[in-house]
C-alpha cells in the first residue's frame, strides 16, 4: 500500500483563516509558528509548509484589510523552527522572480545545514508589476518568460549547489587542507544568468534541498515534470486529482523519471466532528467565519472585476455583467476567472435555482474541497485519494492559528497509523528520507 | 574609582579571526557547519551577558587577496547565511543580542528588511543587522547584474574619493533608510482584528514608504508587521570618513578601528564631529565601539605563544585592519578602560581562535571588568535595544493618516 504524505501549511494570509474565532492566536509572533511544527512532528508529518507573497494586496486601490495580513520572512522563521524541531521537514515558498539564484542557493544549503537536512522550497514565479514595486529589478516578465527564467533559475541553484561536492570539505588539520582548490567553482552562462565565481556553502545534507512547484499551465506542468520532487497542486477532488496525476507522472519517463520521483500533494481543508453530521456543522460554521459579508462582496467583486461596495451581502447578484478590461480590480493575487462572463451565467443560474443571496452564494461557489466528517470517515477518504492515485499525499490547510492541526493530530494521524498507511515514528531524518526520495549527495 | 559600564560583544567568524585557528587543538573544524556549532559559542556569550553577537558573512570565499580568488587551501573557506544562522540560535537563548551580517550591494533592500524584522520575531526582539557593502569584483560576478572593476590597493588609498566606493556607499545609504522606513510601515497597533467591521488590520495604519533612491525604488508598506524593537539596531564597520558618514547617518553603532589611545580620540572625535553635521537628532546618539582581535591566554607568554604557533601554521605573521591584543584578561581590562575613558562606549571583540579567546573573555575579561564595576552583573533588559539603553522608537508614521 502507497504511504501518505502529510504537510502541514501554516494557516495564513487569505480568507481561509478564521481570525474571528475566539481560538485565533498571532499569525506573526515565533510562539505560533513552534505550536504548529510542533503538532505537525507530533503528528509525525513530513513537512511543515508557508506560502509566500511580496506585496500587501490592494482590491479597489486600497490595501485589503479583511483576511490576516502580514507575515514573517519564509526562509528566516524556518530556521527558527530547526532549533524547535527535530524530525519535520521545513518548506517555504519563494518567489523566483524577486530573488537572485546565488544568494537563494546559499540561504536554502544554509538552512539544510542547520536542520540536519530538512529543508525544501516551493518555487513559484508570479510576477507582476505591481509586486515588483518593492524591488529593486522591478517585475514584469510575459508569462512565458517566468517559466523560462524559473527553470534557468532552478537550474543555475543545483549547479551551485553541485559545486561544492561532499569530499570538498577535508577539514583535516595534521593535513592542513580545509577544502580541496577547486571547491565551490562555477560558471553558468545563460539567457537570464550569467554569473560564475565560487559558492560558499558547502555541500548540505540533502545535497539538494527538496525542490516543489505550484504551477498549473502546460509551462508550469512541464517545469515541474522536467525538475520538481513534489507539485503542491490544486487538483484536490477525486476525478480532477486522478487526471492530474496521470498527465503528470506519465509526463515523468521522457526526463528518465521514474513515477515514484515527483509526489503530488494538493492543498485541503478538513473539518472534524464527533459524528460526519456534526462535521458538516462545523463545516458550515467555518465557512460562514471565513466568508463575512464584506469579505462576500470583495470576492464578488474579484470575478466581476468592478466595484460593487453598494451592494448587499444577502441581496441577489448584480445585474450588470462582469467588467472583462485587461485591467484588474485586485492586485496581487492572481485573477482566477478564465471566462469571467461564463462564470457569471453559471453563478446567477445557481443562485436562481437555490435561492440564494451573494454571501450564501460565495460560500457556495468558492469552497475548496475538503475533508468533511467524523476522524475515521476523514482517515478512510484521505487513503482512498491516495490509493486511488488522486495524489500522494495532502498539504493540509488548517482554518485556525495555531491550533488548527491539534485534533486532526490526535484523532485521525493514529487512523491513518493503524491502516498501516501512515509512518508512527520517523525513520529518516532528512526531508527527502521522509518523502522515500534519494538524497542528492 | 569605579568605571562607567561598557558595552562588551563579540564578532563571530569561522574558527575564529586567526587564518590558522581551525587548526588549533582546541578548534572543531568538521563542525563548523552545524548548528550546534554556533549554539555552543552564542549560549557561552551570552553565559558572560555579553551584549551581542555579530556573526561575519560575504557572499563570496574567504580569500587572502582584496578581490578574486586565491585558491588556497590550508585556511577555511566557505560560510553559510549569517541571518539564518542568527535565527537558529535564536530560540536556545533568550537575552543575548544577535547582529548578522548583510551586504547592501547585491540584496533587495525588501528582502533585508523582512528577514531582519522576521530574525526579532524570532529572538521576540533581539535582532540587529550589520550593514555591509560589497565592493569586490568577485561577488558581483556572482550576480551578474553590475560590472565592478576588481578592487586594487591603490583604490583603497584614498577611499573617500573613488567614484565606485561612494556610490556603493550611495546605494548603502538608500538600503538602511529604505529598511527603516519599511520597519516603520506598520504602526504598532495596526492589526485591530475588529469582527464588528470584518477588519482584521486597519489599513489607515499601514503606509507606503515610497522611497525613491538613485539605484532603487520600493513602494512599501512592508510585508511583516512592524517588529518588537520598533527598530532592530543597525551596525556598520567603519575605517574612514565616507563610512563614517555612511554609520553617522543610518547606524546606531559604529566599529573603529583605532591602534592607540591617541587615535581613539582622534576617530571618536571625528565620528561626533561627522554626526553632529548629518546625523538626524531624533535618530538618537551614535555609540561607538572599537573592534579588536584578541589573543588571551593565564600569562602573556602563553598567549603570545599561542599567537606565534599560528602564525607558524599560517605561514605568515597575521595582520588585520583591527588593532591585535595579545595578553591576559586584566591587561585587556587595563585596555578598554583606557579607551572607554579616551571616548568609546563599548568593544567589538574578534576572538582569534574559537572557542578559546571567547571562553577567556567570558570567563577571565567579563569578571575582571566586573570587578573593577565596569561590566553588569546580570542582564537588565531583555531587548538588545534595553541592554544598550536605547529607547524603543514610535513609528516615523504614527498619527498620520492617509
Ligand atoms: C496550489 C497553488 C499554490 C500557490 N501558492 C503561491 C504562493 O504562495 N505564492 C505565489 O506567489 N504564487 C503561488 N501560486 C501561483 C503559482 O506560482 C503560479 O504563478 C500560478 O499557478 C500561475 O502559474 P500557471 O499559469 O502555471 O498555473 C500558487 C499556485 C498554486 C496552484
Amino acid at each position: 500500500m502507497k504511504q501518505v504524505i502529510l504537510a502541514a501549511h501554516f494557516p495564513g494570509v487569505n480568507n481561509h483563516t478564521v481570525w474571528s474565532d475566539p481560538a485565533s492566536g498571532s499569525q506573526i509572533d515565533f510562539a505560533s509558528f513552534t505550536h504548529l511544527a510542533r503538532t505537525a512532528e507530533r503528528g509525525r508529518f513530513d513537512f511543515f509548509f508557508l506560502v509566500d507573497g511580496q506585496r500587501l494586496r490592494e482590491q479597489r486601490g486600497k490595501i485589503h484589510d479583511l483576511d490576516v495580513v502580514g507575515r514573517p520572512d519564509s526562509l528566516t522563521v524556518l530556521s527558527g523552527l530547526a532549533a524547535v524541531t527535530d524530525h519535520l521537514g521545513l518548506a517555504g515558498t519563494i518567489n523566483a522572480t524577486f530573488n537572485e539564484p546565488y544568494e537563494l542557493a546559499r540561504k536554502l544549503a544554509t538552512l539544510d545545514h542547520l536542520s540536519g537536512g530538512r529543508a525544501g522550497w516551493n518555487v513559484v514565479t508570479s510576477s507582476d508589476a505591481f509586486t515588483g514595486e518593492n524591488f529593486r529589478r522591478g517585475g514584469f516578465l510575459e508569462h512565458a518568460q517566468r517559466y523560462e527564467r524559473a527553470e534557468e533559475f532552478v537550474r543555475t541553484v543545483n549547479e551551485l549547489w553541485d559545486s561544492w561536492a561532499a569530499e570538498d570539505l577535508v577539514a583535516d588539520p595534521s593535513a592542513g587542507t580545509f577544502a580541496r582548490a577547486d571547491a565551490g567553482e562555477f560558471a553558468h552562462r545563460g539567457t537570464h544568468f550569467d554569473i560564475g565565481g565560487h559558492f560558499t556553502v558547502p555541500r548540505s545534507p540533502q545535497g539538494r534541498p527538496l525542490t516543489i512547484q505550484a504551477g498549473d499551465s502546460e509551462g508550469g506542468r512541464a517545469f515541474a515534470a522536467a525538475t520538481a520532487d513534489a507539485i503542491f497542486s490544486r487538483h484536490s477532488r477525486l476525478q480532477e486529482g486522478q487526471a492530474f496525476y496521470r498527465d503528470i507522472k506519465s509526463r515523468l519517463a521522457a526526463h528518465g523519471r521514474s513515477p515514484d520521483s515527483l509526489k503530488i500533494l494538493p492543498g485541503v481543508t478538513f473539518a472534524l466532528g464527533d459524528t460526519d453530521a456534526e462535521a458538516q456543522e462545523n463545516a458550515d460554521h467555518i465557512r460562514r467565519q471565513q466568508v463575512s459579508p464584506q469579505t462576500a462582496i470583495l470576492l464578488l467583486e474579484q470575478l466581476w472585476n468592478r466595484d460593487l461596495s453598494a451592494y448587499d451581502p444577502e441581496g441577489p447578484l448584480p445585474e450588470i455583467d462582469p467588467d472583462v478590461s485587461e485591467d484588474s480590480i485586485i492586485k496581487g493575487r492572481t485573477r482566477m476567472y478564465r471566462d469571467p462572463l461564463k462564470a457569471a451565467a453559471e453563478w446567477r443560474a445557481l443562485a436562481e435555482s437555490k435561492k440564494l443571496g451573494i454571501r450564501d452564494l460565495i460560500i457556495e461557489v468558492t469552497g475548496r474541497q475538503s475533508f468533511i466528517g467524523s476522524p475515521s470517515r476523514v482517515a478512510e477518504e484521505i487513503n482512498e485519494f491516495v490509493q486511488g492515485d488522486a495524489s500522494d499525499g495532502f498539504i493540509l490547510v488548517p482554518h485556525l492559528t495555531p491550533g488548527g492541526l491539534d485534533a486532526f493530530v490526535d484523532t485521525v494521524v493514529p487512523l491513518l497509523q493503524e491502516r498501516g498507511v501512515f509512518r508512527a515514528e520517523y525513520e529518516t531524518t532528512t526531508l527527502r528520507g521522509h518523502l522515500g526520495l534519494e538524497s542528492e549527495r | 574609582m569605579s568605571a562607567v559600564p561598557l558595552h562588551l560583544t563579540v564578532a563571530l567568524d569561522g574558527a575564529g579571526w586567526h587564518p590558522a585557528a581551525w587548526r588549533d587543538p582546541a578548534a572543531s573544524p568538521k563542525a563548523l557547519f552545524t548548528a550546534a556549532y554556533w549554539a555552543a559559542l552564542v549560549a557561552e556569550a551570552e553565559h558572560g551577558l555579553l551584549d551581542f553577537v555579530t556573526i561575519e558573512d560575504s557572499l563570496a570565499l574567504q580569500t587572502t587577496r582584496l578581490d578574486g580568488h586565491d585558491g588556497r587551501t590550508d585556511q577555511v573557506r566557505g560560510r553559510l547565511d549569517a541571518v539564518l544562522v542568527a535565527s537558529r540560535i535564536a530560540p536556545l537563548t533568550s537575552r543575548i543580542g544577535l547582529v548578522p551580517t548583510v551586504t547592501t550591494t547585491h540584496t533587495e533592500p525588501f528582502h533585508v528588511a523582512s528577514s531582519i524584522a522576521t530574525l526579532d520575531y524570532v529572538s521576540s526582539g533581539r535582532a540587529g543587522w550589520r550593514a555591509q557593502i560589497s565592493g569586490r569584483h568577485t561577488e558581483a560576478a556572482h550576480f551578474g547584474r553590475r560590472e565592478v572593476p576588481e578592487l586594487r590597493p591603490e583604490n583603497l588609498a584614498d577611499i573617500d574619493k573613488a567614484p565606485l566606493v561612494r556610490e556603493l556607499f550611495g546605494d548603502a545609504a538608500d538600503a538602511v533608510e529604505a529598511v527603516r522606513r519599511l520597519w516603520d510601515s506598520w504602526e504598532d497597533d495596526a492589526v485591530i482584528r475588529d469582527v464588528a467591521t470584518g477588519r482584521f488590520v486597519d489599513r489607515d495604519r499601514l503606509h507606503y514608504v515610497d522611497f525613491e533612491g538613485e539605484h532603487f525604488t520600493v513602494k512599501g508598506p512592508s510585508i511583516v508587521p512592524r517588529p518588537p524593537q520598533g527598530q532592530p539596531l543597525v551596525t556598520a564597520l567603519a575605517h574612514a570618513r565616507l563610512p563614517y558618514e555612511f554609520a553617522a547617518r543610518g547606524a546606531d553603532v559604529v566599529y573603529v578601528t583605532p591602534h592607540d589611545t591617541e587615535q581613539v580620540r582622534a576617530i571618536v572625535g571625528e565620528v561626533r564631529e561627522i554626526a553632529g553635521e548629518v546625523r538626524d537628532p531624533d535618530a538618537g546618539e551614535l555609540k561607538v565601539f572599537a573592534d579588536l582581535v584578541v589573543f588571551l591566554g593565564e600569562d602573556g607568554d602563553e598567549a603570545r605563544g599561542r599567537r606565534a604557533r599560528l602564525d607558524e601554521l599560517d605561514g605568515a605573521a597575521y595582520t588585520s585592519d583591527a588593532a591585535i591584543f595579545t595578553g591576559t584578561p586584566g591587561e585587556l581590562a587595563d585596555l578598554l578602560l583606557e579607551w572607554r575613558a579616551a571616548g568609546l562606549e563599548g568593544f567589538r571583540l574578534r576572538p582569534a581562535v574559537l572557542p578559546t579567546d571567547l571562553n577567556a573573555i567570558t570567563r577571565g575579561l567579563v569578571p575582571e571588568l566586573q570587578g573593577r564595576g565596569a561590566f553588569r552583573r546580570a542582564y537588565e533588559a531583555d531587548t538588545l535595544r534595553g541592554h544598550l539603553h536605547l529607547p524603543r522608537p514610535a513609528s516615523r508614521y504614527a498619527g498620520s493618516r492617509r
